[in-house]
Order: structure tokens, then sequence, then C-alpha cells
């Protein structure tokens, strides 16, 4: 049994990880050929492997048949808002819970908490009820079938809340202190001395409210009814109910409702994969 | 007098003042996340219990106390049981398998090889993609006529499938096209955790004599369980509520194959009948099966999971 044992002359994980990549990423391969082919070649059984007509013209197609830049403006509106409330309200929140006393806090803080248990499909058809009168008798623009219905209901959440006291709680008080003795208000210290400390909670947070916002459809497809205010997954569903046979067509559309977020997830990658682990880390 | 004094007296005097307000200030700063979470948080738990009693509907504004009767039909409903044993199904294959995915390709992730960032993106781009647009490309995929899915079939010699289009082959395919959305989630959770993994414990099980299979299976993997029961409730809870994918892809069909809880609530309250009262109980079905399956996972997790303290 002496000898050297032989070697590849590569780490052999890569006999592992090349197929588990192909099967990984076919569905987008697979996705972007079908949106750039002829309709007649997509139905042609068996398949055609080999590279030929290169048909962009799906795009602008797809693009006639459904606005998928409103749908994409709506989500970005939608995102964007719900994140910044989210931000301002639950450090507000969060920072009050991890400083100050208050008459009724600790039962404040628990009854806050007991709804993270609740799954959104009890609180579905009250908060239905509840945004269609909030249309109806207070601002039209947070009704049923406007896109402030998609953000109101979810510009604070207790997990936000919670997320952030434990943040701040870890953050070493001294600071905030001689701010106050300085003479800065609440506001202010939280504002000029919290926030800065607390940017990577921050930005975690932002990542998991903006992934939520974007891919939400349960809630837009009972709150929204028309394409007008439809976000990109509401429009994309809608788009292939109008079009289920149209696969060039509903590829086409399908790659432009996940491109810009795929981009914003490259680019940001680092930053969305350290955020999803935090909420494993946090988690139990 | 003198300032010391002063100060004295001024910080003796509103002790009680500063306390009420730092309470005002207190609340000021939870009111407006208060009100947003207690509006559509908290006050919509308790109003959907109160509805399940009614015969409440969205379509007309009368509505009366009919005490149990909604849960009475509920316990006859056939669809119903259908519906939670599609569930049950889908969550039996849905959760083991995305974690084990999610745990071999972490492994097979975890170390410093060439390419490996490009790896780990493919799996990671799949927590980018809505489950509306997974969807939509899994039903491409395995389209009867022409997708690819039959075509590699053809090519290994085994017969035509339906998929999508058969009641017995449909929630396999929700199964897979789940499993490869979450994949990306499960990879980053299992990767967090195995950097997590000191090295110096592998290396003493090594010089201990233990096989590299040995050595995963007695010292990593115990070490992996706080992540592993984080998966597995984290993974439940998101089962149980599936919704997306089967609206997409079959609407509760083929014969109602694919019809799960969520699914059949929605069907309920939002499509047809507007049956408001009878979907909350549907509703409170869930969140009891949901506190009931989330409660005995944490307590023979806890017996298998290992924490180092």
């Amino acid at each position: 049994m002496a000898g050297p044992r032989r070697r590849l002359p590569f780490s052999p994980w890569h006999l592992v990880l090349i197929p588990a990549t192909i099967v990984l990423l076919f569905p987008f391969v697979w996705l972007i050929i079908t949106s750039i082919e002829t309709p007649a070649e997509a139905l042609r059984f068996p398949p055609d492997l080999t590279p030929h007509v290169i048909r962009l013209q799906n795009y602008p197609d797809a693009y006639a048949a459904a606005p998928f830049g409103r749908f994409f403006l709506n989500s970005a509106i939608v995102a964007v808002t719900t994140v910044i409330c989210n931000l301002v309200l639950c450090a507000a929140a969060g920072y009050a819970f991890a400083r100050f006393r208050f008459l009724g806090r600790t039962a404040l803080f628990i009854a806050m908490m007991a709804t993270l248990m609740v799954p959104f499909q009890v609180t579905m058809i009250p908060q239905y009820i509840i945004t269609k009168w909030i249309g109806v008798n207070l601002l039209g623009g947070a009704g049923i079938g406007h896109i402030g219905a998609l953000i109101v209901p979810n510009a604070a959440t207790a997990f936000g809340v919670f997320f952030l006291r434990q943040f701040f709680r870890t953050l070493p008080i001294e600071y905030e202190e001689a701010a106050l003795v300085d003479g800065a208000n609440r506001l202010v210290v939280l504002w000029r001395v919290v926030l800065p400390l607390a940017a990577p909670a921050l930005a975690t947070l932002a990542a998991l409210t903006f992934l939520d916002s974007w891919n939400n459809f349960l809630w837009p497809l009972i709150a929204i009814n028309s394409q007008a205010a439809s976000t990109l997954p509401l429009g994309l569903a809608t788009f292939q109910g109008a079009h289920s046979t149209e696969w060039t067509l509903l590829m086409a559309g399908n790659v432009m409702s996940l491109a810009p977020m795929m981009i914003v997830f490259l680019i940001a990658q680092r930053y969305f994969v350290r955020s999803v682990a935090a909420t494993g880390l946090t988690g139990v | 007098m003198t300032a010391a004094a002063a100060i004295a007296r001024a910080r003796a005097r509103p002790a009680r003042r500063a306390r009420t307000t730092e309470s005002l200030t207190g609340w000021a700063f939870v009111t407006p996340a208060t009100v947003i979470i207690g509006l559509f948080g908290a006050a919509p738990i308790v109003w959907s219990l109160v509805l399940s009693f009614t015969n409440d509907n969205g379509l007309s504004s009368t509505s009366a106390f009919i005490g149990v009767r909604n849960y009475k039909t509920l316990i006859h409903d056939p669809v119903v049981s259908q519906a939670i044993e599609h569930t049950i199904v889908y969550t039996a294959l849905f959760v083991p398998g995305t974690m084990l995915v999610g745990l071999f390709l972490a492994v097979a992730m975890n170390r410093k090889i060439r390419f490996i960032w490009f790896y780990r993106t493919a799996a990671y781009a799949t927590m980018a993609i809505s489950t509306i647009s997974e969807a939509l490309v899994f039903i491409w995929l395995f389209d009867p006529s022409f997708g690819i899915v039959n075509y590699v079939f053809s090519l290994l010699h085994l017969p035509q499938q339906q998929f999508l289009n058969s009641p017995n082959e449909a929630l396999y395919v929700i199964v897979t096209m789940t499993i490869w959305g979450w994949s990306g989630f499960a990879v980053v959770i299992y990767l967090a955790a195995l950097q997590g993994v000191p090295q110096d414990l592998v290396e003493a099980a090594a010089i201990d004599g233990a096989g590299r299979w040995a050595t995963f299976r007695r010292v990593t993997l115990p070490l992996l369980s706080p992540a592993s029961l984080f998966l597995a409730v984290w993974l439940t809870i998101n089962a149980l509520q599936l919704f997306d994918e089967v609206y997409l892809s079959t609407q509760g069909g083929p014969l109602g194959a694919t019809t799960v809880l969520v699914y059949y609530l929605y069907q309920q309250a939002f499509t047809t009948n507007f049956d408001f009262g009878y979907a909350s109980a549907i509703a409170y079905l869930l969140f009891i099966v949901i506190l009931a399956v989330t409660a005995i996972q944490f307590r023979v997790g806890r017996r298998f999971t290992f924490y180092r303290s």
C-alpha cells in the first residue's frame, strides 16, 4: 500500500458542484433561451438544442401586451416606501423598547411579539375589510385598488421592532448618556448617535423588507384589482392568465419581471446573503 | 445658594416629572409602529376569530352570529380533509427535501476552491426569483407536450408524463419547483452554520482516527443541529402556507389534487362566494395546525439539538 495517492489536478468537489450548478441554473438558462425563440421553435418537440435564430422581438411584443414598466414602477414605489417606513417606525419603536422605561412597556412588547406567531392568512380577511374602510372613509390612496394598500399595512412589522430592539440593546449605552448630558434630546440621540452605530442592522432589515415586499403576491392579489396598480408578481400572473400558451411571450415577460431584482441581488449579493443568514442566527 | 446645591435640588424635584416625561417620550416613539401593527396585525387576530362564528359575507352587509356552525361544516367538508392531506404530504416532502439539498450543497460549497463564488452565486440566485416567476418557468419546463423535462425523459427511455395535468403528479411537480426555489435559502443558512464549526474539533476527530464520513456524522452534523432546527421550523411554517405556486400552476387542480389549505381559504374568501365567515374558520384551523406542528418540532427538535455554550 505504499506510494502517494493519485490526485486529480483539481478538487474532486468540482465533479459534484458542476452538475449541481447546472441543475440550479438550468431553469434560468431555459427561460432566457425560450424568450428569444420564435413561437414555432418553442413548440418544437423534441426541442431544438442548437443555437438558431435569435428573436428579440418577443420583448417589445410582451411589453406591448402588458405594461411591465408600470408593474416595475409600482413594485419599486411599494418596496422602497415600505422599506423607508419600516426603518423609521421600527427604529423609533425598537429604540424606545430598548432604552426607555415607560408605562405599559413590557405588556405592549409582549403583545407585539405575539402577533409574530400568527400567519398572514389569519389576519388577511380583516385586513382586507380595514383597508377597504380606510379607502372609503380616510384616505383613498390607501384603499383597495391602490398601491397605498400595499404599503400602509406593512409600514411597520413586529419583526422589525424586535430585530432592532435586540440590536440596540447590544450597543454601549455610554455614548447615548454622554449625548444626553450634552443636552441632546432623545430624537437627536437616536438620529445622530444610535442609528449610525446601527447601520448594519438597519441594512439587514432593509434587505429583508425589500425582498419580502418585492416578492409578495397573496396580499396584492387580494388588494389590487387593476393592471395600473399591479406589482410585478401580480402583473406577471395576470399576463400568464391571458397568454397561457404563448411561451415565448410569457418567458420574455418573465425575464423582464425578474431581471431588475436579479441585477440588484447580484450587485449587492454579499449584503443580501448576510441579511438572510442573520435570520437564521437570530431565529431560534 | 451654591450652584451645586441648586443642581441637587433641581435633580430631586423633578424625578417624578422626569419619569412622566420619559413615559410620554416612550409612547411617542412607539405609537406609530403600534398603530400599524395593532390595526393590521393584532386587531385582525381577534376580528377573524369573531368572523369565524358568523356568516359574514364580503358581498352583502348583513352578518349574523351562527355559533360554531362554520366549524361543524369544516369538520364534515371533504375538501377540507383533502386539503389537509395535500398540505401534509407537500410539507412532509418539501421540508426534508429542501434541507437535504441545502445541506448537500452547503457542504460541497464550504471550501476554498476555484470558481466557488460562481457555484455559490448560482445557489443564491434562487432567492432573488419571486414565487410567481419561479412557477412560470417550471410550468414551461414541465409542460407535457413541449417541455424539456419530458424530452429528457424520452432520452432516458422513460414514459412521457402529464406532470401538472395529472392528479397523481401535480403536487410532486410543485414540491420540485419549491425545493428549487428555497434551495438558496437553505444553502445560506447551512453555509453560515458550517463556517461556525470550529476546525479544531474536526481535526481532533481526524487525529482520533475518524474517517471523513464519521467526522461529518458525529461532529459536524451535531454542530449544525441548531441551524437544522431553525430550517425545519421556518420551512414548515412556509410550507403550510403554500399558495403562490398553486395559484399560478394548477389553481388547486387537476381534480382538486393540489388544493392545499390556504388555496381553499382563498377560494372561499375571495373568488366565488366571498364567504368570510367560513374562510376565517379555515384560517383558524390553519393557525392551530401551524402552532401545533411548530410546538412539536421545538419539543422534539430540542432533544436532538446540540448547543455549544
